[in-house]
């Protein structure tokens, strides 16, 4: 019965019983979740896109950004998907929760830093004049790039939250099940990126 | 703040003249008095509803029943009740506007008596109302209700995010309602277009009650797709494969997924109109490269799935109500799965026929054009579906039948106006006309409201246990046809003739009569909201005779016909078993039902919590202080519910138990009030004969 899938992604398995009887309907409903989310980012996009040439005399991407910042934040984020990849394991395997606290800490450290990176970016951005109210282009970047950059956020309290209870509750049903949808969000926002570091960053400097 | 104009840091945009007599008080102009005093007893039917119901609930000493039966139960039933009541205390706010409209423009040659700034406010409420606060929850609380009933669930698959749904909508009309005591609404119209909604050209509160109220609603709804469809697919009874789901719930899933993807674009709309009008974005203004047709994109890709979103319940709830009121099983049954779900696919690609006339090319807008008359063909297969349904069937005139039968008609109807606009050259001559203004009533009054209405008549004994008075619905249903068609077919003629829509006064006497005649429609739908009310009145006064414990009053098909009326909480004893589509026809068929389980098991159900109720308090404060700029207000609101969410995760006892003895005794009680009672024909349908217990159609001959 080991084989059995409940869910696309990481399936906890049969030794883990009840969280896995759980996640069928949790993570199931979280993967319908993401659908919307998905749809958000889509449009920002799309609006983001249909703005390039509206910055109305003001700064345009090649006066604006930091391909090298926007690079350390892109493996920044990259890192922390493979430390959140490295929890899920010892989540799955090891049930060892020391070693599962220590990938979850790195994952937390590594977004902070790609968070710190990012504010000051933007503040960057400010400051050479391109700021969200001089133009079209410039809200459009505004609306998409935080709002990924607020989802991380979002995402990192979640994180700790999880961590907290799993020090208070050690690793039961609800720890495990949040942290197989954490997971899937984690990943989420790091396909995001890649898709912001190309189309925004890369397309726009290109 | 780039608004430039002042606030106070402690009271925000408040002041005294956001009271709605305080400008007739300041400049005593005939116009100011009149219309200061419609917009102040209006005010005051506000305020004085909610003192009523105050003083009520605590004169019968209601306040913990409400507080622990109600408000924090996450009982999908309840919600689903909680839901239509809201609709209904909205609806009769949107059908009183409307009379209002047809009233003033049946004065309105030279003048009339509402201001231009007043008519603004009411069509902008009128139809973010009907759209977002009486549709939207209308389905949403059918759907729930009836919806995990049918596929044999005991509740949704998340309980307390439904109940956190209906808290956000709520949330948003009680904005909607406040905006009629303190401030003003958006002169906008439903859709909110900028730039007329920006800061430069809307100064005022208006958008930004309509921006919040719509956000709340529309983050609300998003959930409850997500909730909707997962307990589709994850929670259905053993043997309920999807092909033997009733259709209701196949309208469900499908309007479901539609909210799932379509919601997200209003919300995105509304929050980047919001950065324009808070932080300076320039999003959708007229300079600094904002570009408006963003908006009327992202409006149109929420709005016109959205049509799909309220029509496909109604067509479910039609297709239940064909086939329980002519005692054969639905025809066609599969086209009808299929017609469906090609609609939900559809309407994601039509949304541009809403602005033909904005500057598209002609190839363009022939394709979207093509694709609109397209969504006929699946229509079309439905009302043939639903009329092959009654051939030679038991059919019973009872009040849903109505409504059905109206339907069908009038939606015929609605659909060819719909045909005509889907060809661009035509849509060139009548937009912005009232020609647009009878078709989508057309559609939404037949096709949303009967629907809801009939699906009102036809749950209401399951959920309350007695049956509604049949004399006074049908007067009801009866008087809703015609003052349809009094009301809307005029306004075709007036579009024809060139009338353009949302306008408060016109200087043409040709439009005269059909204005008059548009306003005694206006009146009929005024009685017909009236004998509603009476309805309910008379028959809460008949209940004892009208009781149908049994729970079966109309020899139904599905598997909520199959429990007591009201249901217990828990809805079935065990879950069903289902072999066929039509399980409970098939058993009663069978003589199989009504029949006690082997065996009894204890029963988890969710626990009570009071999480919906306070993010509804929370997003309504945030709402408001957002408004108002009380940005005191928002920041605490705004914590409180992160802070209730992340405490909510700690807790570990979400469920609670009812014992199998407990189950036991109620099944038992309730079949012994089975088997005392006398299965009743379709002949005592409508009469105190009928208890609840049906003979069913097919053995009805052998009787």
């Amino acid at each position: 019965m080991s084989l059995q899938r409940r869910h696309p992604g990481l399936n906890l398995g049969a030794a883990h019983q009840e969280a896995d009887d759980a996640s069928e309907v949790l993570v199931f409903g979280f993967w319908v979740f993401m659908m919307s989310d998905l749809i958000v980012f889509g449009l920002l996009f799309a609006t983001y896109a249909t703005m390039l040439g509206a910055t109305a005399g003001g700064p345009g991407p090649r006066d604006l950004f930091d391909l090298r910042s926007a690079f350390v934040e892109t493996m920044l984020l990259l890192a922390s998907s493979f430390t959140f990849g490295m929890a899920s394991l010892a989540l799955k395997y090891r049930r060892d929760r020391g070693r599962l606290l220590f990938w979850l800490g790195l994952t937390l450290a590594l977004g902070a830093g790609f968070l710190g990176f990012e504010v000051h970016d933007f503040l960057a951005m400010i400051a050479k004049g391109g700021a969200p109210s001089r133009s079209g282009y410039l809200s459009a970047f505004f609306a998409l790039v935080p709002l990924h950059g607020l989802h991380v956020t979002a995402a990192s309290l979640w994180l700790v939250v999880l961590t907290v209870q799993s020090l208070v509750f050690g690793l039961d049903t609800r720890v495990k099940t949040g942290l197989l949808r954490l997971g899937i969000l984690w990943h989420f926002l790091d396909l995001i990126w890649i898709g912001i570091f190309s189309f925004v960053y890369l397309a726009g400097l290109a | 703040m780039s608004g430039g104009a002042t606030w106070d840091p402690l009271l925000g945009r408040l002041g005294l003249d956001a009271l709605p007599f305080w400008s007739m008080i300041e400049h005593p102009t005939r116009p100011e008095i009149v219309n200061g005093s419609i917009a102040t007893a209006a005010a005051s039917v506000v305020v004085l509803g909610a003192l009523a119901v105050v003083v009520l609930v605590t004169r019968k000493g209601w306040w913990r029943a409400l507080w622990s039966d109600w408000l924090t139960s996450v009982d999908h039933k309840k919600i689903g009740i909680m839901y239509v009541v809201l609709a209904f205390v909205m609806l009769a706010r949107g059908v009183v506007e409307a009379v209002l409209m047809r009233a003033q423009q049946a004065f309105g040659l030279g003048g009339g008596f509402l201001s231009p700034e007043h008519f603004g406010q009411l069509f902008s409420t009128h139809g973010t109302i009907m759209i977002f606060f009486v549709a939207m929850p209308f389905l949403s609380g059918l759907i729930n209700f009836v919806m995990p009933l049918q596929i044999g669930a005991r509740d949704v698959s998340f309980p307390v995010l439904n109940s956190i749904s209906l808290g956000l909508t709520a949330a948003g009309a009680g904005l909607v309602m406040v905006s009629l005591v303190v401030g003003r609404f958006s002169t906008g119209g439903w859709s909110g277009y900028p730039p007329f909604t920006e800061l430069a050209y809307s100064p005022g509160v208006g958008p930004d009650y309509w921006i919040w109220s719509v956000t709340l609603s529309s983050l609300g709804s998003t959930l409850t797709g997500v909730n909707f469809a997962v307990t589709i697919y994850k929670q259905r009874a053993p043997g309920m494969h999807l092909f033997r789901m009733p259709l209701f719930c196949w309208t469900a899933l499908c309007t479901s997924i539609l909210m799932i993807f379509a919601m997200p674009p209003l919300t995105v709309a509304t929050l980047l109109l919001a950065l324009d009008r808070y932080a300076g974005f320039h999003f959708f203004t007229t300079t600094l490269g904002g570009d408006m047709m963003n908006y009327a994109n992202l409006f149109w890709l929420f709005g016109h799935p959205e049509v799909y979103i309220l029509i496909l319940p109604a067509f479910g709830v039609f297709s239940e109500v064909f086939s329980t009121f002519s005692g054969k099983r639905l025809y066609g049954y599969s086209s009808l799965v299929a017609a469906t779900m090609v609609i939900a696919v559809l309407s994601f690609t039509v949304w541009l026929h809403h602005f033909f006339t904005m500057g598209q090319d002609a190839d363009i807008n022939a394709a979207f054009g093509i694709a609109t008359m397209t969504i006929g063909i699946p229509t079309g297969v439905k009302v043939y579906d639903w009329l092959l349904t009654l051939f030679r069937g038991r059919v019973r005139l009872t009040t849903p039948m109505i409504y059905a039968l109206g339907f069908t008609v009038l939606f015929v109807v609605g659909g060819l106006s719909g045909i005509l606009l889907a060809n661009p050259t035509i849509d060139f001559q009548v937009h912005n006309t009232l020609f647009l203004v009878a078709h989508f009533h057309n559609m939404l009054v037949p096709g949303l409201l009967f629907g809801m209405l009939a699906g009102y008549s036809f749950w209401f004994p399951k959920a309350f246990g007695f049956r509604l008075d049949e004399r006074w619905g049908r007067i009801s249903a009866l008087a809703w046809i015609v003052g349809f068609m009094l009301a809307f077919f005029p306004l075709y003629a007036l579009g024809l003739l060139g009338m353009p829509r949302r306008m408060v006064a016109f200087f043409q006497p040709a439009y005269l009569p059909w204005t008059i005649a548009a306003g005694l429609g206006g009146l009929v739908i005024l009685f017909a909201l009236f004998s509603l009310v009476v309805q309910l009145r008379v028959s809460v006064g008949a209940r004892e005779a009208n009781r149908v414990p049994v729970g079966d009053p109309w020899d139904g098909r599905s598997l909520e016909w199959a429990t007591a009326a009201p249901p217990p909480e828990y809805n079935f004893p065990v879950l069903p078993e289902v072999g066929s589509r039509d399980p409970f026809m098939t058993a009663k068929e069978a003589g199989a039902a009504y029949q006690e389980p082997e065996a009894y098991e204890d029963i988890e159900m969710p626990a009570n919590s009071a999480l919906g109720a306070l993010l509804c308090l929370c997003g309504g404060a945030a709402g408001f202080g957002l408004v108002w700029y009380l940005f005191w207000l928002v920041v605490p609101a705004l914590a409180v519910a992160l802070g209730a969410l992340i405490a909510r995760s700690f807790l570990r006892r979400t469920t609670r138990t009812i014992a199998a003895g407990e189950v036991r005794r109620t099944h038992r009680h309730w079949l012994a009030e089975v088997s005392r009672t006398a299965a009743v024909t379709r002949a005592g349908e409508c009469d105190v004969r009928n208890r609840g217990r049906a003979v069913p159609a097919a053995l009805e001959a052998a009787e």
